[in-house]
This record gives C-alpha cells, structure tokens and sequence, in this order.
C-alpha cells in the first residue's frame, strides 16, 4: 500500500488531460450564450440564379430605399443572411423582399445564432433546437404503395391490350386480378399460347404463369416491385421538396423514413392550414408542340396569343409559344432519369412511357420531326384568404414551360430529351417531369405543430427547470458533504457544459423531453458522488486515515457507479432506438449525460479532490 | 449521538428489514395484483400518441367560458369533441377522437378556422396541435412494448453477468414491480399515458437498477469479508450498511424531477410523475423484492464467493 503522502495525487498529465477536455467543452459550449437574432434568409429559387455580392448590394440597396432598419447582411454560401434587432423588422422586411424580388428567389424566416462569425468559420454552432423548442410542424405522410402497384398494374393491363390489338389476337378480357397481377382470359387455347409467347418477348420485366388452360397471369417481379415503390416515393420526395422550397422555410427537413414514409419539418412555419396547400398541391405534365409560324417575343410584347396557340413563359420568365392541342400528358410517364448520352457525352434525360401514351405519342410526333416541342409544368394550388369575416378558399393553377427540345425522331416507349446545359439541368428537369407524372397518393398520418410563442414558453420553462434543479442540488450536496459537496456541485455544472458542448458538437436535437433528460442526469450524475461520498464516510467510522478513507471511498465506489449508469444506458439506448421525434431527444440526452457524468463525478471530482487535498497531512475530513 | 431522521443519517441503523420480508413481500404481490387488475379492468387512459386522433390547443386573448366554445364546435359539427381549460382560462384544449375521415388531417386547421369565425373568437391562436393516424398509434403502441421488454432483457443480461443468478433473479424482479407499480398507478388514477411517460418508464427500469445494484454489490462483499453470521444476518447488515446511500440517491434525483414536476411545464408533468413513483417504489423494491427475492431463492454464503479474478474486495 502506497504511503498516505502520495495517495490521492494524479500525475500532471492527468491534470492536463482532464484540463483539455473541460477546454473543448467551453468552446464548443460557449456559442450557446450568444442567442439568436431574428434574420431573413435569402437563396436563388432556381440553379441559375446566384446570391452574391452584387446580389448583396442590390438587396442592401432595397432595405435602404425602403427604410428597413436592420444590423447587418452577411453572404453564407449561396445564401444571404439579413440580421435584425427584433421580430417585429423582420417580418416587415421579409414581406417587402418578398415582393421586390419576386419568384426567383425564396425568401425565408430565420433565427440566426448571433454568436460571432468566426464561431462558425471554426465549426462551433449552438444546440439544434427540436420543433416543440422552436416552433413549427412537423408531418409525416405516407406513400400509398398499394395504390401505386395497381396504377403499375393498371397501365400494363392498357399496354396488354393494345399489344393483343396490333397483333390481333382475340382474348376475351384483360384486367388485374384480385390477387394483384394482370390476368388474361383467352376463348381458345392456341390464342393463348400465341399471346404468351409474344407477351413473354415484350414485357420480360413481367412473371408469365398460366393458372387455367384458357388464361394467362403476369406479376410483377420483386424487383420491379422495388423499383416502382423506390421510384414512388423519390417522386414524392422530388415534389415536397420544391413545394417546401415556395414556403420559404429557412432549414426545412424533408426525409425518407421507413420504406413508404416521409418525414417534412417546417422549422418556424405558423400557418400549417397554407402548408398543407402547398404540400398537397398536384402537377401534371403537358406536351405541346410549339408554334413555329409566330414570333414569341411579338406575342409577348401584346401580351395576346395568335388563334390556336398559348403564350407562355420559361423558368427565365422568356416567352415560348406554344400549341393549343396536347400531346401527351404527365399521366402516361412511368419514369424520368437524368444521365449521360452514350453518343453525344452530353447531360441528358431518359423518359419512359406506358403503352398507352407511347402509342399516343408515336403517333403525334412521326409527322412533326424536326419540329420542336415544349414541356409545360402545370400545378393546382388552392389559398385560402380571409374576405371580410369568412375564409374563402380559392383554386389556381401555376404554368411553366420546362423544356423545349427538337423533335429527332419518332418518339416511342422510352425516348431522350438531349442537349441539356449541364448534369445539374438535366437531374432538375428529370425531377420535374417525374414531380409532374402519375403521382401515387400521399396520406399525411401524423402533424405536429407547435406555435411559435408556446415553443419559446417551452424552452424559457425547461431552462428555468435545469436551473433550479442545479441550484437545489448544489444546496443540498453543500448542506450535506461540506466541502466535498462543493466539489460534487462544481462537477455537476462541469457535466452540465460538456453536456451541451456534445449536443452543440453533434447537432443532436434538443426537444422539451431532451431537457427532462438533462435535469434527471443532473440529479444521477450526483449520485455518484453521493455513492462516492458515502464510501469516505464509512471507511472513516471504520478507522481509515482520512487519505486512505478518500483512497478507497473513490476507488470501492466505482464498480457500483459503473454497474448502475450501464443499466441506465442500456434502456436509454433501447429507447433511442424505438424513438420518435422528442423521445430520441430524451435518449440522447440521457446516454450522452450519463457518459459525460462519469468523467465528471468520478474523475473531475477526483481531481479536485486530490488538488485539494491530496499530498497533505489531514486530521479530519469534513465530508 | 441520536439525529433527525431528515438528516438521513441511518449509520447505525440495525433495523431487521428481512423480518418484515414475507409480509412485504405479501403486500407487494397484493399490490401489484391490484395494478394488474386496474390495467385489466379500467384500462390505461393512453394518450393521443397510442390512439390516433387530434388535440389543438388554442390561446384566446381574453378568459372563454368553456361552454362557449363546445357550443361553437358542436355548430361547426365537433360534437365528439371533449373542451377543457388549460393552465389559464385562456387555454383551451380540444380533443377530438380518431375519426375515419380522409381529412383528419386537415382537422385541426378547420377547428381553428371555426373558433376563430365564432363569435369573440377573433384572435384566437393556436399554440399546439397534434394530429396522430391510428396507425402510427398502433405501431407506437408495439414499438414501445418492445422497447420496454429489449431494456429488461438488456439489463437481465447484463446483472446476469455480473451477479450469481438469484440476485440477478432478484433486481428483475424488483425492477418488473417498479414498472408494474408504476404504470399500474396510471390506470388506477386514470392519468394520461402517453410517449413521455413511456420515455419515464423505461428510464425507471434503468434507474431502478440503480439502487438494487447498490445493495447487491454490498451483500456480496459483505458475504465474502465476514466469516460469521447466517445469510439473513449479513443481508440485513448490508441493507442497513447501504440505507444512507439507497435514501440519498434516490432522494437526490427525486430532488430533480420535482423540481421539473413543478417547473417543467405542462407537457413534462406525466414525466415527473411516472418518474416519482419509479423512484419511489424503486427505492422500497431494492430492499424488500430484490434482497428477499435472492433469500427466498435460497442464495446461500458458496454461491457468492469469488471464483476466480474478482478480487477488488480483498485488497489490503
């Protein structure tokens, strides 16, 4: 057994080490201080439109011709970041930007931290607050994937048919059947035979079985399964996502969660009843073929279209005119993908059609080769306003023209649109024309929202709660292990900074019940040291020198210490992993707080302990 | 020297805590037959993350009678809706029960829509709104289950491979009453169960380990440093060796969630409860299951003694 003297010191680089981490917690702690400023974000709608420092002067330009008083406007990234002394500017500004500058850029409500810049240059950000912190809402919609396999199924039941008709094979019916898949009943058997034979030839994507003598079944492969609930849901995803775009959410989060799920966050955004507008907004696709006879730019400029054509405009806002007789509509797509072409190396996107729209297409385009032909983008939104007392609900349609390309060829089942500007153009114009096909129907099956004043009232409560837990408990530990109680609570404000310094570091969510774990690891953090403490007192009564009672009251305790925050963590992590939303924000909290807790109570506190009162000749301990 | 029991002074305690074992151990099976039959019988009240179904609460800016506001939402053809106050007289919360409706998610916003067109509902505003489909309840419902049931396998696993199998036995059990104690104590005062608490549980099942670990790890040393003493004597001495440290633990992190009960807010009072009384009962389950348990089970002082590298306990 070591000598009394040298028990209970810790080498220097102990010292150190646990000095360093205290460090790294300060830091990556301290922007938390600083707090917010209420900000409006300001990022280019489109690819081609850039936020830069011309950009930045234009707009300061605006706020000075306007009279908006705000602190300063900062360039991050491709955004513009405008900073203001409170709320009440904010709004006032964003409602003017968002006028002046029009649909090419999206104008978005923000909180910005207001800790200084080259906290953020460093990587240093505060917590990520959770919705029920913030405010905003949150939904949870599902993809109906029943509804998207019969739309599937659907549509090679039309290819069937019309492929039976060109070869004229007689059959008696064609339709899916109860138990998914396509059935085909056939009044003789030699026809059925032709039919499988060439139906197994042109759709191999498809099982062929034969489950009577005059009928023939098809399903759906696995993996075609896959693919179209893959693609469903991609398209889903595609079509939130511009919508979210047009809400100007500052830090919209839109997600993929199971296999048919899809997770929206809309970080501040109040009026969910205008949310659900747009997000349930519906597209479609038309093509048209252009009118070659007119000038664009004339029509424009009247403002009036020639007999038997539309004017509309491109994602520039330039003019196109084009037919009034449609094409093809979104309907018949089934897939776009954006790609290389293998002859030309440029950017372009694959499309493909079903049966029925193919043959539709085939015929439209034959006779127009060298013509060329636009892509007209048609959303169905509805607003609602307030007119006088009532509500009153409005529809209306948004049109744009996406793409106008040279007809090459006739264009059949699968055909491409080259000549793309860049990869980039061609996944954006890919995403559209997927958002505009044949959408499988969304359900939102779980909303959460929380009003801005109730998501500040929430965090002012659940601070105030942290803080008076702290308080209590320092008290208490104080009145009841002296010194060493002052120890305890300057461990536990330690675990409180690294703590935060973790949930900063890692951007882990913090919600309400994220702070309730806080507050619970404070009052099991403390237990260690009670656990600790205890040990010293009993070694004493039992007649240990006061170092050698410090020696084994840390060192007897720890097995037990060890033990019980390892149960703990195991039901936290059986939590984190069953959570949803604010419950993986108690998870988290819980594990990292208990982790965090065992460096401080046991080797923080230790090393205070040693640095005062380690090396010496001690008659009494007042523990 | 005698102390005030709220100085939670008990070192010289020599309180026979295993006599009083098989009437505990009664009263406990007693009690726990009551929370069964409560959750049986009356059923938990569960909230709306478990069954699906819409609460808003609004903000009016003056004090509303509540039946002003039911009598708006049964025109505007709410009539299952239930209305209460909320904290102030300004709060009302509305719940409206899961229905079939395509547009239940729309819900909320049509409920706020009419408030606001009533009569002096003119700046009504919303300060919460949840909306939960009856399948994400259901499949919460399964999800929590099996959280619950993965923590107590964990951690059965876990006090089985520190401790002899009686003991294991023992803090499994001790753990199982404090939950069913727990959740048992809903049903029967018919509080609201929803995800917090769920959350509260199963970090009772965490924490309650916590001081049944703390006796344990005493009784086990204790069994391997005296040579004297039957096996009711030296657990007795280990519980009452250990008392202070089980009290002041636990008082300790009670001392927290109170302070949360009354400062947390409204949404985390389910929490603070579910967490007092697994505190509580986790406290009392650590002395009389986990210890009585082992004894019953017939621990015996050879089944503690180390085997082989365990040998903190015999330093100098």
């Amino acid at each position: 057994m070591p000598t009394p003297y040298s028990l209970n010191q810790y080498p220097w680089w102990k010292y150190l080490l646990i000095g360093l981490v205290m460090f790294w917690g300060l830091i990556f702690a301290l922007p938390n201080l600083f707090g917010e400023d209420p900000a409006v974000q300001i990022s280019g709608a489109r690819a081609n439109i850039t936020v830069d420092a011309v950009f930045q002067n234009r707009v300061a330009a605006l706020l000075d011709a306007d009279q908006l008083p705000h602190r300063r406007l900062e360039l991050d990234g491709e955004r513009l970041l405008i900073r203001f002394a409170d709320p009440e500017e904010q709004l006032k500004a964003a409602d003017i930007l968002k006028d002046r500058l029009g649909r090419d850029y999206i104008v978005a409500l923000n909180l910005a931290s207001a800790a200084p810049g080259f906290f953020r240059a460093m990587g240093l950000n505060p917590m990520y607050l959770g919705l029920d912190l913030r405010g905003g809402v949150h939904f949870l919609m599902q993809v109906d994937m029943d509804a998207t396999i019969k739309q599937v199924e659907d549509s090679y039941v039309d290819e069937i048919r019309a492929q039976l008709r060109t070869d004229k094979i007689q059959y008696s019916s064609v339709g899916r059947a109860g138990s998914g898949g396509v059935q085909v009943e056939f009044k003789d058997a030699a026809e059925r035979d032709q039919a499988a034979q060439l139906l197994r030839k042109s759709l191999p994507a498809l099982q062929a079985s034969e489950p009577g003598p005059l009928s023939l079944k098809f399903t759906l492969s696995e993996r075609e399964v896959k693919e179209k609930r893959d693609f469903a849901l991609q398209q889903n995803i595609t079509t939130l996502r511009n919508r979210v775009n047009e809400l100007g959410v500052a830090e919209p989060i839109i997600q993929q969660q199971g296999s048919d799920r899809i997770v929206v966050q809309l970080p501040g955004v109040q009026d969910t009843a205008r949310a659900k507008e747009i997000l349930g907004a519906t597209a479609t696709l038309e093509f048209r073929l252009a009118d070659e006879d007119n000038d664009w730019n004339q029509a424009a400029s009247t403002g009036r279209a020639p007999l038997n054509s539309r004017l509309y405009k491109d994602r520039n806002g330039r003019p196109v005119l084009l037919q009034k007789r449609v094409m093809l509509t979104g309907d018949s797509i089934v897939d776009a993908s954006s790609g290389i072409d293998q002859q030309s190396g440029g950017a372009t996107v694959f499309v493909s059609l079903d049966g029925k729209g193919a043959k539709r297409f085939e015929d439209a385009t034959k006779d127009n080769i060298g013509k060329r032909m636009g892509v007209v983008f048609i959303e169905n939104k509805t607003e609602t306003k307030r007119v006088g007392d009532e509500l009153k609900k409005t529809s209306y349609t948004v049109e744009e023209v996406i793409n106008v390309a040279t007809i090459r060829d006739r264009l059949g089942r699968r055909f491409q649109i080259t000549g793309l500007e860049s990869t980039r153009e061609a996944r954006d114009l890919a995403l559209l024309l997927r958002a505009g096909a044949l959408v499988s129907p969304i359900e939102i099956i779980e909303e959460r929202t929380v009003g801005p004043s109730a998501g500040k009232e929430n965090i002012a409560q659940g601070f105030r709660a942290a803080a008076i837990a702290l308080l209590v408990i320092a008290g208490f530990m104080t009145w009841r292990y002296k010194n060493f109680g002052m120890i305890a609570t300057a461990a536990l404000a330690a675990n409180v900074v690294l703590l935060i310094a973790a949930l900063s570091m890692l951007q882990a969510t913090l919600t309400l019940p994220g702070i309730a774990g806080i507050v619970l690891t404070m009052g099991m953090a403390v237990d260690a040291n009670v656990l600790i403490y205890e040990r010293i007192r009993e070694e004493q009564r039992n007649g240990n020198s006061p170092q050698a009672a410090i020696h084994a009251g840390f060192d007897r305790a720890f097995d037990t210490i060890l033990d019980s925050n390892l149960t703990t963590l195991i039901a936290a992590i059986m939590l984190f992993g069953f959570g949803t939303g604010p419950i993986k924000g108690f998870a988290v909290t819980l594990s990292i707080g208990i982790v965090t807790s065992m460096f401080t109570a046991v080797t923080g506190s230790r090393a205070l302990v040693n640095l005062i009162y380690g090396g010496r000749k001690l008659q009494t301990l007042s523990v | 020297m005698k102390k005030a029991i709220w100085q939670f002074d008990f070192y010289n305690t020599r309180i026979d805590f295993l006599r009083w074992g098989k009437l505990a151990m009664g009263w406990s099976v007693a009690v726990l037959l009551i929370a069964v039959g409560s959750v049986l019988i009356r059923g938990m009240n569960l909230g709306l993350d478990f069954t699906g179904g819409t609460v808003i609460e609004v903000q009016y800016p003056h004090p509303v009678a509540i039946p002003q506001v039911r009598e708006t939402l049964v025109k505007a053809g709410y009539g299952d809706a239930q209305t209460q106050h909320f904290g102030t007289s300004r709060d009302v919360l509305i719940r409206i029960p899961p229905r079939a409706q395509i547009n239940a998610a729309t819900l909320n916003n049509q409920v706020l829509t009419a408030l606001q067109n009533a009569e002096g509902g003119a700046g009504v505003t919303l300060a919460r709104a949840e909306f939960v489909g009856p399948q994400v309840g259901h499949e919460l419902v399964e999800q929590g289950g099996l959280a619950a049931l993965g923590a107590l396998l964990g951690i059965l696993a876990y006090v089985m491979l520190r401790f002899e199998w009686r003991l294991a036995v023992g803090t499994i059990a001790a753990t199982i009453h404090d939950v069913i104690f727990t959740v048992g104590w809903f049903s029967l005062f018919q509080l609201e169960f929803d995800l917090t608490v769920l959350a509260a549980v199963l970090a009772v099942i965490g924490y309650s380990v916590n001081d049944t670990v703390v006796v344990l790890d005493r009784i086990r040393e204790n069994f391997r440093k005296r040579r004297k003493g039957s096996v009711l004597e030296i657990m007795n001495l280990s519980i009452n060796e250990t008392l202070s440290r089980t009290t002041m633990t636990s008082f300790v992190t009670l001392l927290s969630v109170i302070v949360m009960y009354f400062f947390g807010g409204t949404v985390m009072r389910g929490f603070s409860v579910a967490m007092i009384i697994g505190i509580v009962v986790g406290t009392y389950s650590s002395i009389y299951i986990a210890s009585a348990s082992a004894l019953y089970l017939g621990i015996s002082r050879e089944d503690l003694l180390p085997h082989a590298k365990e040998s903190a306990d015999d330093r100098p």
